[in-house]
């Protein structure tokens, strides 16, 4: 069992969702409530990382983010630390791939507040920053909620990506799901079982308690609006 | 950097994990340094490399990947060979591959329509597969076997097909298929070396190579690391 790429691999998903939520509540609310020209190209463009091979993402991160790319070279100037086969460059890179599993749910819940709540908000007098915290947000919990344990499971189990982009570095970009890849290939098929079902039992729960967390809240605010 | 955080990343070939594993914890028990191995296909790691990988130093399969660094400018000096690597026909314990040094059991197995999938390392980018293919060249069966072909993306995947029973055996690395592990789910003999290019193991200390990465170095080519490659199976080193 390798600890050190288990808790390399919980702390990666800290980071994605400590940055990527946040943005995923403002971008989810505008996608929600904008009316503008293209935004089926925008929502397609969001939804990408869903049904391309991770190879591909990690290629495109590996040339797009690599010393000699562009934006590779600029951190790496800025910053005095590349972004490839590094842990940085992991975080940036699971974020990307995680958009949909972020902004999705948001979005769907933003869009499930009925019109007339937030006319009532502003009859009230309420503000559009009052009503997005007092009303809205308490309204979108489940959404962010599923939102948070998609994105943290899903960069737990996170493999392509990080393969091509990793380079499966002990205590740097060695996650879970390559330390199972490198256990298998050194015939240590024990270790790979236990590492295996840590990671299935883990994905269980963590669907489990998210069904039942949201149905909980989920009534509540039915009770509350009826 | 201070010698205590000196932990330098190493890109190995997969074909010496269990060599370098050894070699690696005796270091750090004569030295109290430590390093950290990643193991993959030698080509792969050129490619990291190339884009910026913070490997220190690099232990390729074979010398042509040494040498693509060397040229592209990312090393120090042109490396050493620490190891000569050997390959071997293994098949899982109950497979119905006859094992001999002619492969004519593999020629058998295939003629008679029984052999559905036989395994080697991806020749594209892996040295071990590379000289399997030339084995197999060599043998006469390289036409024929083709669609049978499982490739593993390194020799260490593909030693783990040979020994899974999904495949009835495969062209492996000696230091994998000498590995207690391996051992216990499959049999293996060693194929003869006029049939392939001997696989001159070499390394390379990249440019970013600090203190411990150059006494590991060192270290490679002391007599109690060279010790342990050749209780795997490698023949010696040397230029």
């Amino acid at each position: 069992m390798d600890w050190e790429a288990l808790t390399l691999s919980i702390k990666l998903s800290c980071y994605t969702v400590l940055f990527l939520i946040p943005l995923s509540i403002i971008a989810g609310r505008a996608l929600a409530y904008g009316r503008f020209k293209g935004k089926s190209w925008v929502e397609a463009l969001i939804m990408v990382p869903l049904v391309l091979p991770p190879t591909v993402i990690g290629y495109y991160l590996l040339v797009g983010l690599g010393s000699q790319s562009l934006i590779g070279s600029w951190v790496e100037q800025v910053f005095g630390q590349q972004l490839v086969f590094h842990f940085s460059g992991l975080v940036i890179a699971s974020m990307l791939v995680n958009i949909p599993f972020a902004m999705q749910p948001i979005q769907r819940a933003f869009e499930s507040i009925p019109a007339d709540i937030r006319d009532a908000a502003a009859c009230c007098g309420m503000s559009r920053w009052t009503t997005f915290i007092k009303v809205e947000l308490p309204m979108v919990w489940p959404g962010v909620l599923t939102a948070f344990v998609l994105c943290f499971s899903h960069v737990l189990g996170e493999f392509g990506v990080v393969l091509m982009l990793g380079g499966s570095i002990a205590g740097e970009t060695k996650t879970i799901s390559i330390a199972i890849y490198d256990s298998v290939q050194a015939f240590d098929f024990d270790a790979a079982g236990v590492m295996s079902l840590i990671l299935l039992l883990f994905a269980i729960s963590a669907l489990a308690l998210t069904t039942s967390l949201s149905r909980r809240l989920g009534g509540q605010h039915e009770r509350r609006s009826r | 950097m201070a010698s205590a955080k000196d932990v330098p990343a190493i890109a190995a070939a997969s074909s010496i994990k269990f060599a370098l594993d050894d070699i690696a914890k005796q270091f750090s028990q004569d030295t109290g340094k430590r390093v950290r191995i990643s193991y993959g296909s030698s080509g792969n790691f050129v490619a990291q490399i190339k884009h910026g990988a913070p490997f220190e130093l690099f232990l390729s399969a074979d010398r042509r990947y040494t040498q693509q660094l060397e040229q592209a400018g990312f090393t120090q000096g042109d490396g050493d060979i620490y190891a000569l690597g050997k390959l071997v026909l293994a098949a899982p314990k109950n497979s119905p591959l006859q094992l001999d040094e002619q492969l004519n059991g593999v020629k058998a197995l295939l003629a008679s329509g029984k052999l559905s999938r036989f395994t080697i390392a991806n020749p594209e980018h892996a040295p071990y597969g590379e000289r399997a293919r030339q084995v197999l060249q060599q043998l006469s069966l390289w036409q024929d076997i083709q669609p049978q072909l499982i490739y593993g993306e390194n020799v260490s995947q593909a030693a783990q097909f040979a020994l899974s029973g999904s495949t009835q055996g495969g062209i492996v690395a000696l230091s994998l298929a000498s590995a207690p592990r391996f051992k216990a789910r499959a049999n293996y003999i060693e194929i003869p070396q006029q049939y392939y290019q001997p696989l001159a193991q070499k390394m390379v200390l990249t440019k970013k190579a600090g203190d411990t990465a150059k006494a590991f170095y060192s270290y490679l080519q002391s007599d109690a690391a060279q010790a342990i490659f050749e209780q795997y199976g490698f023949g010696k080193g040397g230029n």
